[in-house]
C-alpha cells in the first residue's frame, strides 16, 4: 500500500486484491470477485415489509406501532437485521443481528464495508447498565466502518486503520453523553481482511473467531474434535502473542480459533491464573467487561493483531449474544454450514441457533469468507 | 371547553406472562385536575332530591323531619342557575316542588319555594323505589348534554313493587343519571340500596342517625356541584380474538362495571363512568388474549377516556393508554405481580368476603359466616384497611388476624351490621412506597 491516495484511485486499472486487470466503470474484478468502487459501511436495513403487520397482515398499524386488528406490537426495525455486502456470485460478507427473547430492543449494531484490499467488519454491544446503550453501539459501529474504509482506502495499515478507527468510535460513543454520570457506552470488535491477513482490533468482550474451511473428505466429528485439540495450542499462541508483542510476526491461521481475548473479569482471573475458565465462567463477575467505549471510560486502549491466512476460512465477528452459548470455534463452526458459499446463511443460522439455545442476550454476527493467500476478500 | 379538567390514565401492570399465559391484569388510574373550581359544567347541571315520604318515616317522625332538613340543606347547597326538583317517594312519585313534572332553575325564590315545599311534607303510603327513579329520569330526560344526578333518600325494603319492576327500571334508566342512596335507620335492605347505587354509578350510605342527615345531604350535593364533565366513559379495545374478563372500578369503592358494556367501534366496548370532578378513580381491568410464543409482545388493550361529542359527531378523547402483554419464558418475570394488582384484587374479595359471610349469618349458616368473615379480617389487615377492620371487630371477636380466625360476637347492633355491609366495597389505595 502507497501512503498517497491519489495513487490508489489510479491504480484501479488493475484489481488491488489480485493485480489483473480491470476496466474502468466495472464494479467487481472479473478474476477474483473483488468489490471496485468506493462503498458507503453498510449499515443494514429491516427484513420486515412495511405498512402490514409482522402477525396477522392487516395493514393498519397505528402511530404507536401496534397492530388495529391483533394488537401485536410490530418489530422495530432493529429487531431484527440482515446486512450483506454483495460481490459476483457470491456476497463478499453478510450479517445478521436479532433483539434476542429477553431483552426488549436491540442494543448491537452491526457494519460492513468494503475497501479497495477486502472487507471491514464492526460488531458492538451496547453496555446494558448504561444510558441509551443502542444509540453508542450505532456511533461505534458507524464510526468504526467508515473511519475504517476511509482509512485503508487513504493507504494506511490495516493496524494503524484499526487502532485510529477505535479511537475515532470511542470519541463518537464519548461525545453522546450529556455528562460523565451518564454515559452510553458499548464493546467494539472489528475485522480488516486483506491479501493473506486478517487484523482484528477490540475494546471489551465482543469477539472475533477465525473458521477454517472444512478439510475435504473429513468427517464433520473428527474435525470437531480436531479442532478442540488446536484450540488449545492457538489460544496459547494468543497469549504468547500478548507477552511477546507484535515482534515475531503475524501468526498463520490453521484450525478454527478465537482471535480476540475479552476484557473481562473472567478473561483477567484465568490470564492470573487466580481461577481455571470453567470457575471464572461459572462466577456472577464473569461477563463483567473491563474495557469498553464510553465518556465514563478511561484510556481507551485498542487491541490489535494481525494474523496471516494461507489457506481458506472465514472470519466471524460476534457480539456475546452467540458466544455465550457457543464459546469455542469449533462449537461455532460445527453449525456454521457453509459460510464461504453462503455467508448469510451462515449469519441467520448462527442466530437462530443462539435464539434456539435462550437468546438471553442481543444476538450479533459478522460473517467474512476468505479464499486465501491473493486472493482478497 | 376551555375549564375542563385534564385527565390521565395511569397503567400499573406486570405485563409478562409465562409460556401459554392468556390473563392479563392491570390498574388503571383514572385523575382528572385542574378545570374551573366549583365546576364549570358543559351543558346544563340538574339534580333531583327524592324524600321517601312511606308513612315508616313518621315512626318516629324525627325521621321526616330529619329527611326535610336534609333535603333543605341539599337545596341550599346548590348553584344558582342549576335545573332542580324535589320529589316525594311512596306507592307512587310525587312532585314536592315544582308543582309541574319539570326542572326549574334555581334562584332565590325557587329556593325558598322548594324549602317550603319540603316543610309541608307529610308521610304515608308504601315503598315502590322503582316509580320514584322513573319519574326522576323523566324529569332528566331534557338535560341529556349536562351533568345529572340525583339523591334518593328511603328508610325501608322496596315493599310495593316486585323486584323484577325494580330491576326493569333500573336498567333503563342506567346511563341516564347517576344517583347517590341514603338508608336512614335500619329497616332497609343493604344489598337492594347496593344495587340501585351500583346501577346508577351512585354510592350507597347508611345513615344511622337522623340528624346526621344534613351534613351527608350537603356533602353530597356539593360534591354533584364538582362535577364538572357528564357521561365519561372507558373504551376497551382488544385485539381480535381476545376479551374483558372483567372491568371492575376498585377506588374510591368496589363496583363491578363488566356488565355495563356497550359496544362502540370495532373490538371495542364503552363502560360508563358517570360524571367528573376533579378526583381520581382506579380499576381494575382483566383482559384473556390468545397465548402467545416467548418474545411476542401485544397491545391487550388499548384505553380511551370518552365523552359524547357535539351532536352528530365522534366522541371527544380525553385520555389514552396500554395495557401491553409479553410473553417470556423467564419465570422471575412473569411470577412477579404488580403489587397495585395484586392489592385490588385482595379488596375485591374482602368486599366479596364481607358480603357472603354476612348473608351466610343471616341464613343461620355460621360455619360459612365465621370461615369468610375470618379472611375478610385477614384480608382487611393485609391491606392496611383499618376503616373495614374497625367494622369487622364489632360484628366478630378476632383471635388472631393475620391468619384469619374469628368468632361470630353472639349479640351483633343491626347498626353496625349494616354499616359493614355497606361499607364492605370501600377500598383504600396502596399504602406508600407499595405502588
Amino acid at each position: 500500500m502507497t501512503e498517497d491516495p491519489s495513487i490508489v484511485k489510479t491504480a484501479e486499472l488493475s484489481c488491488p486484491a489480485c493485480d489483473e486487470v480491470v476496466y474502468a466503470g466495472e464494479e467487481f474484478c472479473e478474476a477474483c470477485g473483488h468489490r471496485l468502487s468506493d462503498e458507503p459501511p453498510v449499515v443494514a436495513s429491516p427484513v420486515a415489509p412495511a405498512g402490514a403487520c409482522a402477525g396477522c397482515g392487516a395493514s393498519a398499524i397505528d402511530a404507536d406501532g401496534y397492530c388495529e386488528h391483533c394488537g401485536l406490537r410490530q418489530p422495530a426495525e432493529r429487531d431484527h437485521l440482515e446486512v450483506e455486502l454483495p460481490g459476483p456470485g457470491r456476497p463478499l460478507a453478510a450479517g445478521a443481528s436479532d433483539r434476542g427473547r429477553r431483552y426488549s430492543r436491540n442494543e448491537d449494531s452491526i457494519a460492513l464495508t468494503a475497501y479497495a484490499g477486502g472487507v471491514a467488519a464492526v460488531v458492538c454491544d451496547g453496555v446494558g447498565s448504561s444510558p441509551n446503550p443502542d444509540e453508542a453501539s450505532l456511533a461505534a459501529a458507524r464510526t468504526g466502518a467508515a473511519e475504517l474504509a476511509a482509512a485503508l482506502e487513504g493507504g494506511a495499515d490495516a493496524e494503524t486503520a484499526t487502532h485510529e478507527a477505535v479511537l475515532k468510535a470511542a470519541a463518537a460513543v464519548a461525545a453522546l453523553a450529556p455528562s460523565p454520570d451518564s454515559a452510553p457506552s458499548c464493546t467494539y470488535v472489528s475485522a480488516v481482511t486483506g491479501p493473506g491477513t486478517v487484523t482484528v482490533g477490540w475494546v471489551g468482550d465482543s469477539r472475533a473467531y477465525w473458521l477454517a474451511a472444512p478439510a475435504a473428505g473429513s468427517a464433520g466429528q473428527d474435525t470437531a474434535d480436531l479442532d478442540t485439540a488446536d484450540l488449545d495450542t492457538a489460544e496459547q499462541n494468543t497469549a504468547d502473542l500478548d507477552t511477546a508483542g507484535r515482534g515475531t510476526g503475524p501468526v498463520t491461521l490453521a484450525a478454527s480459533r478465537q482471535l480476540t481475548a475479552d476484557d473481562s473479569w473472567a478473561a483477567i482471573m484465568v490470564a492470573r491464573g487466580a481461577l481455571s475458565e470453567a470457575e471464572a465462567e461459572a462466577h456472577p463477575n464473569a461477563h463483567v467487561i473491563t474495557a469498553w467505549l464510553g465518556a465514563d471510560a478511561e484510556q481507551v486502549r485498542p487491541h490489535v493483531r494481525t494474523f496471516a491466512i494461507d489457506g481458506p476460512g472465514t472470519v466471524l465477528v460476534c457480539s456475546d449474544g452467540l458466544w455465550n452459548y457457543f464459546p469455542q470455534a469449533g462449537q461455532i463452526e460445527a453449525i456454521a454450514g457453509d459460510p464461504g458459499a453462503d455467508p448469510a446463511g451462515t449469519a441467520r443460522t448462527l442466530v437462530a441457533r443462539a435464539l434456539e439455545a435462550g437468546g438471553r442476550d442481543n444476538i450479533t454476527v459478522a460473517v467474512v469468507p476468505v479464499t486465501g493467500r491473493g486472493n482478497g476478500a | 371547553m376551555a375549564d375542563e379538567p385534564q385527565f390521565t390514565i395511569t397503567i400499573d401492570q406486570n405485563k409478562y406472562l409465562p409460556e401459554g399465559g392468556r390473563e392479563v391484569h392491570a390498574v388503571l388510574s383514572v385523575e382528572s385536575t385542574g378545570g374551573a373550581a366549583g365546576g364549570a359544567p358543559q351543558g346544563s347541571a340538574a339534580e333531583v332530591v327524592i324524600i321517601d315520604t312511606s308513612g315508616s318515616m313518621s315512626y318516629p317522625d324525627t325521621k321526616l323531619r330529619a329527611a326535610v332538613a336534609a333535603a333543605q340543606a341539599a337545596v341550599d347547597a346548590l348553584r344558582d342557575g342549576v335545573f332542580f326538583a324535589v320529589v316525594s317517594g311512596a306507592n307512587t312519585a310525587s312532585m314536592v316542588y315544582p308543582r309541574q313534572a319539570q326542572l326549574v332553575p334555581l334562584d332565590e325564590r325557587t329556593r325558598r319555594e322548594a324549602k317550603q315545599a319540603l316543610g309541608r311534607l307529610t308521610a304515608q303510603g308504601g315503598t315502590a323505589i322503582g316509580s320514584w327513579l322513573r319519574l326522576a329520569d323523566q324529569l332528566f330526560d331534557p338535560f341529556q348534554n349536562g351533568v345529572r344526578h340525583a339523591i334518593l333518600l328511603t328508610d325501608g325494603k322496596n315493599q310495593h313493587e316486585t323486584a323484577e319492576e325494580l330491576d326493569a327500571v333500573l336498567y333503563r334508566t342506567q346511563g341516564r343519571f347517576v344517583c347517590d342512596c341514603r338508608g336512614v335507620g335500619t329497616d332497609w335492605e343493604v344489598p337492594e340500596l347496593r344495587k340501585v347505587s351500583q346501577m346508577l354509578l351512585g354510592s350507597v350510605g347508611l345513615v344511622a342517625d337522623p340528624a346526621d342527615l344534613v351534613a351527608d345531604f350537603r356533602a353530597m350535593a356539593e360534591a354533584a356541584m364538582g362535577k364538572n364533565v357528564a357521561d365519561v366513559a372507558l373504551r376497551v379495545w382488544t385485539p381480535q380474538t381476545a376479551r374483558v374478563r372483567f372491568l371492575k372500578q376498585m377506588s374510591p369503592s368496589v363496583a363491578d362495571l363488566t356488565a355495563k358494556r356497550v359496544e362502540s367501534a370495532p373490538q371495542a366496548g364503552d363502560y360508563p363512568l358517570g360524571a367528573w370532578g376533579a378526583e381520581s378513580r382506579d380499576y381494575h381491568l382483566c383482559v384473556e388474549v390468545p397465548p402467545g410464543e416467548v418474545g411476542k409482545e401485544l397491545r391487550a388493550g388499548w384505553i380511551k377516556l370518552v365523552v359524547p361529542g357535539a351532536p352528530g359527531e365522534e366522541p371527544r378523547v380525553l385520555a389514552t393508554a396500554n395495557v401491553l402483554a409479553g410473553w417470556t419464558d423467564d419465570p422471575a418475570q412473569s411470577t412477579r405481580m404488580n403489587p397495585r394488582v395484586a392489592h385490588y384484587t385482595g379488596q375485591a374479595e374482602l368486599a366479596d368476603a364481607i358480603q357472603e359471610g354476612l348473608q351466610a349469618r343471616k341464613d343461620g349458616d355460621l360455619d360459612t359466616a365465621t370461615a369468610r368473615l375470618g379472611r375478610a379480617v385477614q384480608l382487611a389487615g393485609e391491606a392496611g384497611n383499618d376503616a373495614i377492620t374497625a367494622l369487622l371487630r364489632k360484628v366478630v371477636d378476632v383471635e388472631d388476624a393475620a391468619t384469619g380466625t374469628v368468632r361470630l360476637k353472639r349479640n351483633v347492633d343491626k347498626v353496625d351490621e349494616m354499616s359493614l355491609d355497606t361499607q364492605s366495597t370501600k377500598t383504600v389505595r396502596t399504602r406508600k412506597g407499595e405502588g
